[in-house]
């Protein structure tokens, strides 16, 4: 496990200690989303899941280890469990851990050795899938070690937006979350995935993702985690393997007291035209974030911005990485770093022109937040706003 | 409108403005010259409210009410309202968010005040991040035209202006001002329309914005003493003349 700030979180247990379950017991299929558990509904709604499937093109759920829905609405995209997925199509085990080594580190071994399904959605070519698909990986037993295996393929010509939410039950106290998730995204496809998480106080978390992009492919990678979390560490790699290849990522991070956010993304640029560029707005109201990017320019002709905001409100740690590599001449990589606390200068502003100083401060929490993220899911600009709400408190 | 007596300001332990005396009656718009760092900035600052601005003597009135010591929001409330020189830019704050804003409990025609501000293309921008000069002055009057306030404090509004946007902004402030004459735009007014409320204190040290707007009264600031009061155009051609620090030395 990478070492977070250890000196200022010494009350966080060392993962090795920990014993978790491997397994837990199964739940039913649900035919109709109708029938999920209305308090249940209600949260996955913070998480931009929707189970009216209103404006959604399909659905995946997954609670625990069991699928407990999938289905589409829309004719050009196929959505399923990736043990079904492997069944349904004999070409996939071809995409699965080929971006990833099983053997890259213990969660990715997890994975391997203890799989509990995931997701497969697939853009059928030429395929422009008008509303979100939704995707839902739910934790609602104590202790659990849930290692999920996802493969997303947005095939050539196609357009498709991934909407997927990571939680937890309000009742759960510990838990390991580690999902593999694999992208290819093909020629001239477009896939934007926005990626929410809602966890637990003590939920330790492990995403690994690798993305691969093609000729004229186009990533958009929205990762947004308001809520505590006791520790989560992902660091997703894009291979921009095609000429005028994009990725564009997003990150907006709240970190509560006790939490430890370690997020960050890198971009390779490989072949000319390609372009990156990796936003990131963080605020502390008492915790840890370490705020990572990094771009890898091997060829003439790309370009790169890199962009780590952070705000510490009162009390918590920010570190900012940017990393820039060039490896030839003829790149045109920046970044652009700050870390502070929110001006006097910009509330006393606000508050000349009529705001008290509470409403000042969230205005200019909000808009320090507000990244532009094309297709946010409705309930979630709500979310945001509750949260921004809160961290007033911490913040005078 | 505004009375400020025996004002004394401290910034960082350094006495800044020192026994400032100073009333702009309603309806009246005074001039505040001086050179650089002579403290106009301050004062406009104190006025508002803006922390780092320690009154150590002295009482300011706004409408008979002493506001020395209470907080920017409420002075803004009450109808003061202040066109900055460098505001700060806010990120993903958008320019038409900031104008409604500032109606407070109002509805603002976001639209159509930015059209008297020739700003509709900057709406969606966020709030003066990469404005140039003359942008961030038409920004900061497209807020005051919002927040519609009675009392207007206007920090060097022609510097780093061209003289396009001069002729703008000095229509924006007559607007604000429920001043000047604006015989083609408005065929139907009084040519001698009433007398208005709306003072106006503004600050410059080139009197280039006189050649747009007019003014009952002038001041100048010297090292933080107001040493002169008299006609504003009359203080501007001394100034121009024999440069201020002979202005001071005729008025001490």
């Amino acid at each position: 496990m990478r070492k977070l700030d250890r000196e200022n979180n010494s009350d966080m247990q060392d993962n090795s200690e920990k014993k978790y379950r491997d397994s837990a017991d199964p739940h039913k299929y649900l035919e109709q989303l109708s029938n999920v558990d209305p308090e249940e509904a209600k949260q996955w709604l913070n998480i931009g899941v929707d189970v009216s499937e209103e404006n959604r093109a399909g659905t995946f759920i997954q609670k625990d280890c069991s699928v407990v829905h999938s289905g589409c609405k829309d004719q050009q995209v196929e959505i399923m469990g990736i043990s079904d997925a492997l069944k349904t199509h004999e070409w996939l085990s071809d995409y699965v851990w080929r971006l990833i080594s099983p053997d890259k580190d213990e969660f990715t071994k997890m994975a391997q050795e203890m799989p509990h399904e995931g997701y497969f959605i697939r853009s059928y070519p030429g395929a422009k899938v008008e509303d979100p698909v939704q995707s839902c990986l739910y934790i609602s037993e104590e202790g659990l070690s849930q290692h999920v295996h996802n493969i997303v393929i947005a095939e050539e010509d196609s357009e498709m937006h991934i909407i997927t939410g990571c939680a937890t039950a309000p009742h759960l106290r510990t838990g390991l979350h580690v999902g593999i998730s694999e992208f290819y995204v093909k020629k001239n496809a477009t896939l934007h995935f926005t990626m929410i998480h809602h966890w637990g106080d003590e939920i330790e978390v492990r995403p690994r993702s690798v993305i691969h992009v093609e000729d004229g492919g186009t990533v958009v990678s929205n990762y947004i985690s308001l809520r505590p979390v006791g520790s989560l560490q992902m660091y997703p790699v894009t291979y921009l393997e095609g000429k005028d290849s994009v990725a564009r990522f997003n990150s907006i991070l709240v970190a509560p007291p006790g939490c430890e956010l370690d997020v960050g993304s890198k971009v390779v640029l490989s072949q000319p035209g390609a372009r990156a560029e990796i936003i990131s707005r963080a605020i502390t109201t008492g915790g840890t974030i370490i705020a990572r990017g990094e771009m890898d320019g091997k060829v003439e002709g790309v370009k790169g911005h890199l962009e780590c905001k952070g705000l510490i409100l009162k009390d918590g740690i920010m570190h900012a990485i940017p990393e820039l590599m060039g490896r030839v001449p003829g790149i045109d990589m920046s970044h652009e770093a700050a870390v502070g606390k929110i001006d006097q200068k910009e509330i006393e502003y606000l508050m000349a022109r009529g705001l008290d100083e509470e409403t000042a401060v969230s205005t200019i929490v909000r808009g320090f937040l507000s990244v532009d993220i094309e297709g946010l899911p409705p309930g979630l600009a709500e979310e945001i706003d509750r949260v921004v709400g809160e961290t007033q408190h911490d913040a005078m | 409108m505004l009375k400020i007596e025996d004002l004394v300001v401290e910034v960082e332990g350094q006495t800044v403005l020192n026994r400032i005396n100073l009333e702009i009656p309603a309806g009246e718009t005074h001039i505040l010259f001086g050179p650089n760092g002579s403290g106009k900035s301050t004062l406009m600052m104190t006025i508002m409210g803006f922390s780092g601005y320690r009154v150590t003597q002295g009482r300011i009135y706004y409408k008979d009410q002493d506001i020395t010591h209470i907080p920017i929001h409420e002075r803004a409330r009450l109808g003061i309202g202040v066109a900055f020189q460098r505001p700060p830019a806010i990120s993903g704050l958008k320019t038409r968010d900031m104008v409604s804003l500032c109606g407070g409990q109002r509805d603002v025609d976001v639209e159509g005040l930015a059209k008297k501000a020739d700003f509709e293309r900057f709406l969606e921008r966020d709030l003066n991040l990469n404005f140039s000069g003359g942008e961030i002055k038409r920004s900061e009057m497209l807020q005051l035209l919002a927040q519609a306030p009675e009392l207007v404090l206007l920090d060097e509004p022609e510097s780093g202006v061209d003289l396009e946007n001069v002729v703008l902004l000095g229509d924006i402030i007559n607007e604000l001002l429920e001043r000047g004459v604006r015989y083609p735009k408005n065929p139907d007014a009084s040519p001698h329309r009433r007398k208005g409320t709306k003072s106006a204190l503004v600050i410059t040290h080139t009197g280039h914005i006189l050649d747009y707007i007019t003014a009952e009264k002038g001041h100048v600031l010297y090292d933080g003493v107001l040493c002169c009061a008299r006609n504003a155009r009359e203080i501007l051609k001394w100034i121009r003349e024999y440069g201020y620090e002979e202005c001071f030395r005729c008025a001490s």
